[in-house]
C-alpha cells in the first residue's frame, strides 16, 4: 500500500508533469490565463489520465508486450513498436467518451471547454503517462496510481499558474514580457518551488 | 522569379518572425525537456524536422481524399507511423542518444507543432509549398532548441557536444559549473528571456494587455 502512495505522491509533486518533466506545456500555458478554465482543464486531465493509463496497461500487457501471444504459440512475437498507435487510439476514444458524457450531463462545462476538449487527444502529458508506465514497468494498480497522481499534479500546477497570471494581468510589466514571456518565468519559479518536494523525498 | 521568392518567404518566415516556439506556443514541451545537452537537442531537432516535413508532404498529397470528420485521426496515424520509423532508426544506430531522449521521441506524435502545421497549412496547400513550410518551421524549432541546448550545456557543464570548452575549476581551470542550468527551472527562465529578446526585436508580437493597469504614482519629491 505504501508503494502505491509513494507512486502517487511522486507523480503528483516530485515528478510534476508540466513543471519538472515539461509535459503538456502547450495547453498548460494556453489555458492558464483564467483560473476557471485552468481548474476545468485540471479536472479533465485527471479524468483522462486516470482512465487511459490503466487501460493502456491492459492493452499493452495483453496484446503488445513481448511474449503476450505465447498462449497462441507465438512466444517470439513482439508488437511493442505498435504501442504508440494503440495508445493514441485509446486516448482518442477516451477523450471522445469524456466529451459525450460532459455534453449529456454537464452541458455548461462542455460549453466552457469548447474546441479545446478534442485537442486533449494530442496532449503530450496524456500520451507520456502511458509511455512512462511502459518504460517503468508498473503493475496494473501502480499504473492506476501513477495516472491519477500525474493528473492531480497537473491540476494543482495549472490552477496555481492560472491564479498567479490572473493577478499579474493587472501589473506593470515590460512590454516584451507580457503574456507568454512572464508565463515562462512564472513556470520557472514554480518549478524551483516544486524542486523542494524532491528534497522532501530524499529526506525521507 | 515570384514563385521562388514565395518559397523563400515561406521557408524563412518561421525562423524568427513567425517562430513556432516563441510566437505560436507550439512544441514547447520537447523544446525544454531535451535541451540539457547540445547532442540531444540536435537529434530531436533533426527527428522533428524530418517527421514534420514528411507528414506535411503526405497529408498534402492526400488532402482531397480525406473526409473532414476523420481528418484528425488520419493525420495522427500518419504522424505516428513516421515517428515509429524514426524511433526505430534512432534505437538501431544511436542507441545512447535514444536512451537519453527516453519517451520524448515518441512524444513527437503529439507535438502540437506537427499537428498544428498539417492542420493549418498542409491541408490547404499543394505538397511542395507544404513541405517548404514544414521544413521552415522545423528549422525555426531547431534554432530555439540549439540555442537553449547550447547555453545549458555550456554553462551547466562547460562542455559543447561533450567536449570540454571551458576549463573546470576542479581540474585547474577557472570555470565552476552552474548545475542549476541542467535542472528544469533554468530551461523555463531561458525560454522566457528568449521570448523577451525576440519580442524586443519585433515589437509587433507584444501581446495586448487584458487590463490597463492604473498609472503609477510619481513619488513626491
Amino acid at each position: 500500500m505504501t508503494g502505491l502512495w509513494d507512486i502517487f505522491v511522486t507523480a503528483a509533486f516530485v515528478d510534476n508533469m508540466p513543471l519538472t518533466l515539461f509535459l503538456g506545456l502547450c495547453t498548460f500555458l494556453a489555458l492558464s490565463k483564467r483560473p476557471e478554465a485552468a481548474i476545468g482543464l485540471g479536472v479533465a486531465m485527471t479524468g483522462v489520465l486516470g482512465v487511459t493509463v490503466p487501460l493502456n496497461y491492459l492493452i499493452y500487457q495483453g496484446l503488445l508486450a513481448p511474449g503476450a501471444w505465447a498462449w497462441m504459440g507465438l512466444p517470439e512475437l513482439d508488437l511493442s513498436y505498435l504501442a504508440l498507435i494503440a495508445f493514441i487510439g485509446v486516448i482518442a476514444a477516451a477523450v471522445q467518451l469524456l466529451e459525450m458524457v460532459l455534453d449529456r450531463f454537464f452541458p455548461k462545462i462542455h460549453a466552457a471547454f469548447g474546441v479545446f476538449l478534442p485537442l486533449l487527444t494530442v496532449q503530450c502529458a496524456i500520451l507520456a503517462g502511458s509511455l512512462f508506465m511502459v518504460e517503468r514497468s508498473y503493475s496494473f494498480a501502480e499504473s492506476a496510481a501513477f495516472g491519477f497522481g500525474s493528473g492531480v499534479g497537473f491540476a494543482v500546477a495549472v490552477a496555481m499558474l492560472g491564479a498567479i497570471r490572473k493577478r499579474l494581468s493587472y501589473a506593470h510589466l515590460p512590454e516584451g514580457l507580457r503574456g507568454l514571456g512572464i508565463a515562462f518565468i512564472l513556470a520557472g519559479l514554480m518549478s524551483l518551488g516544486f524542486a523542494s518536494f524532491a528534497q522532501m523525498a530524499v529526506a525521507q | 522569379m515570384p514563385q521562388a521568392q514565395t518559397y523563400w518567404t515561406t521557408l524563412t518566415a518561421p525562423l524568427i518572425r513567425q517562430n513556432p516556439v516563441t510566437l505560436q506556443i507550439l512544441g514547447i514541451c520537447s523544446a525544454l525537456a531535451v535541451t540539457t545537452s547540445l547532442a540531444t537537442a540536435l537529434t530531436m531537432s533533426v527527428s522533428l524536422t524530418a517527421v514534420l516535413t514528411l507528414a506535411a508532404g503526405l497529408v498534402s498529397m492526400i488532402r482531397r481524399h480525406i473526409p473532414d470528420a476523420i481528418r484528425l485521426i488520419v493525420q495522427i496515424v500518419i504522424v505516428a507511423s513516421l515517428v515509429i520509423v524514426i524511433d526505430q532508426i534512432l534505437q538501431a544506430y544511436f542507441a545512447e542518444i535514444s536512451r537519453a531522449l527516453s519517451v520524448y521521441v515518441g512524444l513527437i506524435t503529439t507535438n502540437c507543432l506537427v499537428l498544428g502545421r498539417t492542420e493549418t497549412y498542409a491541408r490547404h496547400h499543394p505538397p511542395l509549398p507544404a513541405m517548404v513550410d514544414a521544413f521552415g518551421n522545423g528549422l525555426g524549432y531547431s534554432l530555439i532548441l540549439i540555442v537553449i541546448g547550447g547555453l545549458r550545456e555550456l554553462f551547466g557543464k562547460g562542455q559543447l557536444f561533450g567536449a570540454q570548452v571551458l576549463p573546470l575549476a576542479e581540474t585547474g581551470g577557472w570555470f565552476t559549473p552552474l548545475s542549476l542550468m541542467l535542472l528544469a527551472p533554468s530551461a523555463f527562465f531561458l525560454l522566457g528571456l528568449l521570448v523577451w529578446a525576440v519580442r524586443g526585436l519585433h515589437p509587433e508580437q507584444v501581446e495586448q494587455p487584458e487590463h490597463t493597469p492604473p498609472l503609477q504614482k510619481v513619488p513626491a519629491e
